[in-house]
């Protein structure tokens, strides 16, 4: 149980500025917003005097549908921006166009951009309450969130737990929010992939490094497998998919072969046939969909939470 | 339908017990039988209990019921209105929710709302907007074990109650279980701090 009844930050920036007991408090709401959004009415008046501003400068299937559903749950007014069809196109700033929206009488923002640092930057300069959702390849602080608010729910508390991350570690802002949540947890990290796609100094995070899959497989309860960032790789760190998938991936031989159970997650979106094969991503050991559904009570919870801190 | 005297209350300097041990139980026996003389066997009736402090007086007027009823089938649920409250933000800490455990949907059926202590009225509000949620109930009555009748806020009235107090607006009304208290009693303090401090 958590002791604090309310969340030491004003923004959602990343885990890294997060304590354990931000991360349980926030779990302990998505518990309940979890059993809202399985009655036959999902919605519930909390946020119905707020209006919050979805801002998207990255594409985005699951984060940005999964963060209008939890605000539109909570009864919040719901505003969508997309880079590709507004101003930035014509030159105007972040911060222009962020304070051209907060005038419009906005109290919160929820951002994805390219640049690493740009909800920070914006943390310093604006009113709103800000939540991170993705900044180039720092952080993702909600998928974190809902990836360990998943294996919870499977295999109870995170505490001694062996999580393994696979695949490209170098690109993927959902492993580092990955790493510092699981390790504010208790649980135990390794990230596995080529040495291309492995940060310099990653093991100062607490982390241990592998390179080979099988052996990662073997030790771990948990594989949260990731995709080929290939939007933001600018040079070539493996020589094709198809060897990636050889000696990467993970496939049904494979885990079949361990003799344990293996809990399978992915983040989305999935490269069939390259981090993963079809047939592990719907089987029985992928908890891929249910991640998707904790992931509106997770948000629902973490916009409840940072707006009580208004 | 109360059957108990109002108690007048202007000074105190240290809390005392308005409701013991053994009239509490009274109270719960005749708040029991009421519902009784009303619902007879309670079929399409169900009890509902406000997370946290109503669902310690649903609990033991469940329990009570089954007891003298002789059978257990009636409905029972327990709701936390965290969510539906009209003071989210203004208060200074935000509300941590409790568990909500309904199973079963309100439509054409009769609801007992139950809570501890009735005062402003907001608690029920915000429980008739989260019972709505939970489909169209042919009809809604509120059990109280206490009724603080002259603070409340907004128009709302309890047809089951316990004991009725009047008392200022800064006098707080602490209600004792046996499960995690020493006996079951209420006790009626000056202040809310005075209370905390026991």
């Amino acid at each position: 149980m958590s002791s604090i009844q309310q969340l030491s930050v004003s923004h959602l920036l990343g885990i890294k500025p997060l304590t354990a007991e931000d991360i349980q408090l926030i779990f302990e709401t998505a518990d309940e917003f979890k059993e809202v959004i399985n009655r036959p009415i999902k919605k519930v008046p909390s946020l119905r005097d707020l209006t919050i501003a979805n801002l998207f400068f990255e594409n985005s299937t699951r984060t940005r549908i999964s963060f209008e559903l939890a605000e539109k749950r909570l009864s919040a007014d719901v505003l969508n921006f997309s880079s590709s069809s507004s101003s930035v196109t014509k030159g105007e700033t972040l911060l222009d166009t962020v304070n051209n929206i907060l005038s419009m009488k906005v109290d919160m923002i929820v951002m994805r951009h390219p640049a690493p640092g740009a909800p920070h930057f914006l943390s310093h300069h604006i009113n709103a309450n800000i939540i991170n959702a993705g900044d180039g390849t720092h952080e993702h602080p909600t998928q974190a969130l809902l990836d360990a608010y998943s294996i919870r729910e499977q295999l109870g508390d995170l505490a001694g737990k062996k999580v393994a991350i696979f695949g490209d570690i170098l690109h993927s802002r959902v492993a580092l929010s990955n790493i510092y949540c699981l390790n504010k947890l208790g649980a135990e990290v390794t990230v596995c992939g080529p040495p291309t796609l492995m940060p310099k100094y990653v093991q100062s995070l607490g982390v241990k490094v592998s390179h080979q899959v099988r052996d990662t497989l073997e030790w771990c309860d948990v594989a949260n497998v990731l995709r080929i960032q290939l939007e933001r790789q600018d040079l070539k760190y493996f020589p094709s998919l198809r060897e990636y998938a050889q000696y990467y991936g993970i496939n049904r031989t494979l885990l079949d072969s361990l003799g344990k159970q293996i809990l399978i997650m992915h983040p989305g979106p999935i490269n069939r046939g390259v981090e993963i094969t079809s047939d592990i991503a719907d089987s029985s050991h992928s908890i891929i969909l249910q991640q998707v559904e904790n992931g509106v009570a997770i948000r629902m919870a973490v916009l409840y939470l940072l707006a009580a801190k208004r | 339908m109360s059957g108990a005297t109002p108690i007048f209350v202007t000074i105190m300097n240290k809390g005392r017990v308005i409701l013991d041990q053994e009239r509490f139980s009274l109270t719960i026996d005749r708040l029991c039988q009421q519902l009784i003389e009303t619902y007879d066997n309670f079929e399409d009736t169900c009890i509902v209990g406000i997370q946290p402090r109503g669902v310690w007086l649903s609990d033991r007027i469940y329990t009570r019921l089954q007891h003298i009823l002789g059978h257990a089938s009636f409905l029972y649920g327990k709701l936390d209105i965290t969510f539906y409250r009209d003071d989210f933000r203004m208060r200074a800490k935000p509300l941590k929710a409790s568990v909500t455990d309904m199973e079963f949907l309100v439509d054409d059926k009769n609801v007992i709302l139950v809570d501890d202590v009735l005062y402003s009225g907001r608690t029920v509000q915000a429980a008739l907007t989260a019972l709505n949620h939970y489909g169209r109930a042919r009809q809604v009555k509120l059990l109280v074990l206490v009724d603080r009748r002259f603070n409340r806020h907004l128009p709302i009235q309890a047809d089951y109650k316990g004991i009725t107090v009047d008392a200022l607006d800064d006098a707080y009304v602490k209600v004792e279980w046996a499960d995690s208290n020493q006996a079951d009693r209420v006790l009626l303090f000056a202040n809310k701090q005075e209370a905390e401090q026991g």
